[in-house]
């Protein structure tokens, strides 16, 4: 599986992201510079973490614009997949590649800490090496996490089964105190409607090798790997 | 011409700012202060000086890029 990460100004879990995808795959990723126009031909485009263009205006509206987007929308629209984390997961919204906004957590400070979250879903090329119901513990460090949608697209997600992971007490069952920014329905990451985009606020590449202190992230980058050899 | 951009939260979206703007002020004293929203002002100076096509151009931009519509909403004010 080749992959290539889109580099942003202000990206700054981008390297962490391609050794991961190196260590999961044996392929180094092509990074490919916001600016670029072309993206080499691959089989995933990851948006890494961050604070690309400093979240000015709002988190991920400038760099939806950058050209590199312009052609990752264009790949997406094909059906190459996309993975989008924590600030990857803000520009995609701001893409319209995903459903839903994100907005400030709403206890309004940075969150940094390891949460748990329940795997909603085995059935797509992200999630198919976990078990449904699965719980991870994964970092979240962001401070705009709160996932927003209307009503409707809220039920809209749950019928065509998009979401794809939620906060959840360590037993894994949903709870409000489990939830750590306010988002609705403790959602922590949704997939597009044919699941091949997903966005997710926490950082599976952060516990992706025992020497970081936990592996629950690298089943993530297995799945998309087994999926598209 | 100028023209301002009011940009807020959508209704019925949680505004946390608000919130917190609302706890101070009762801290501070500031009794009888029900909903707030905090919002943001983006002023554009603009070459066009015909209001429609002015207010038509700042549409666009609000649609492109300055609001999201999925959780905010605008208002336009031009000033000659």
């Amino acid at each position: 599986m080749q992959a290539a990460v889109i580099v942003f100004p202000g990206s700054n879990c981008d390297r962490d992201v391609a050794v991961t995808l190196e260590q999961v795959s044996g392929r180094k990723p092509h990074m490919v510079w916001h600016k670029e126009t072309e993206i080499p031909k691959v089989d995933l485009i990851v948006l890494p973490g961050g604070f690309s263009y400093g979240d000015y205006l709002r988190c991920g509206a400038m760099a939806a614009h950058s050209p590199a987007m312009r052609e990752t929308v264009a790949r997406a629209d094909k059906g190459v997949p996309v993975l989008g984390i924590c600030n990857g997961f803000q520009i995609l919204t701001e893409a319209k590649l995903l459903p839903g906004a994100l907005l400030s957590n709403k206890t309004l400070t940075y969150i940094c800490k390891d949460v748990t979250i329940r795997v909603e879903t085995s059935q797509s090329l992200f999630t198919n090496a976990y078990e449904e119901g699965q719980t991870l513990r994964i970092p979240v460090a962001h401070h705009d996490g709160c996932y927003s949608i209307d009503e409707d697209g809220r039920r809209e997600l749950e019928d065509q089964g998009q979401i794809a992971f939620r906060y959840c007490a360590p037993d894994g069952s949903v709870t409000p105190e489990a939830n750590p920014n306010g988002s609705l329905s403790n959602i922590a990451g949704v997939f597009n409607r044919s699941k091949t985009v997903l966005g997710l606020m926490p950082h599976p590449e952060r516990l992706a090798d025992p020497l970081l202190g936990g592996v629950d992230g690298r089943a993530l980058f297995e799945s998309i790997c087994g999926a598209l050899v | 011409m100028k023209a301002r951009v009011h940009v807020h939260l959508k209704n019925g979206v949680l505004d946390v700012q608000g919130v917190a703007i609302k706890h101070a002020l009762g801290t501070l004293g500031f009794d009888g202060v029900g909903d707030v929203r905090a919002g943001k002002l983006i002023e554009l100076t603009l070459d066009e000086s015909d209001p429609a096509k002015a207010r038509a151009s700042v549409e666009a931009m609000c649609k492109k890029l300055l609001v999201n519509d999925v959780i905010e909403s605008y208002a336009i004010d031009l000033v000659a």
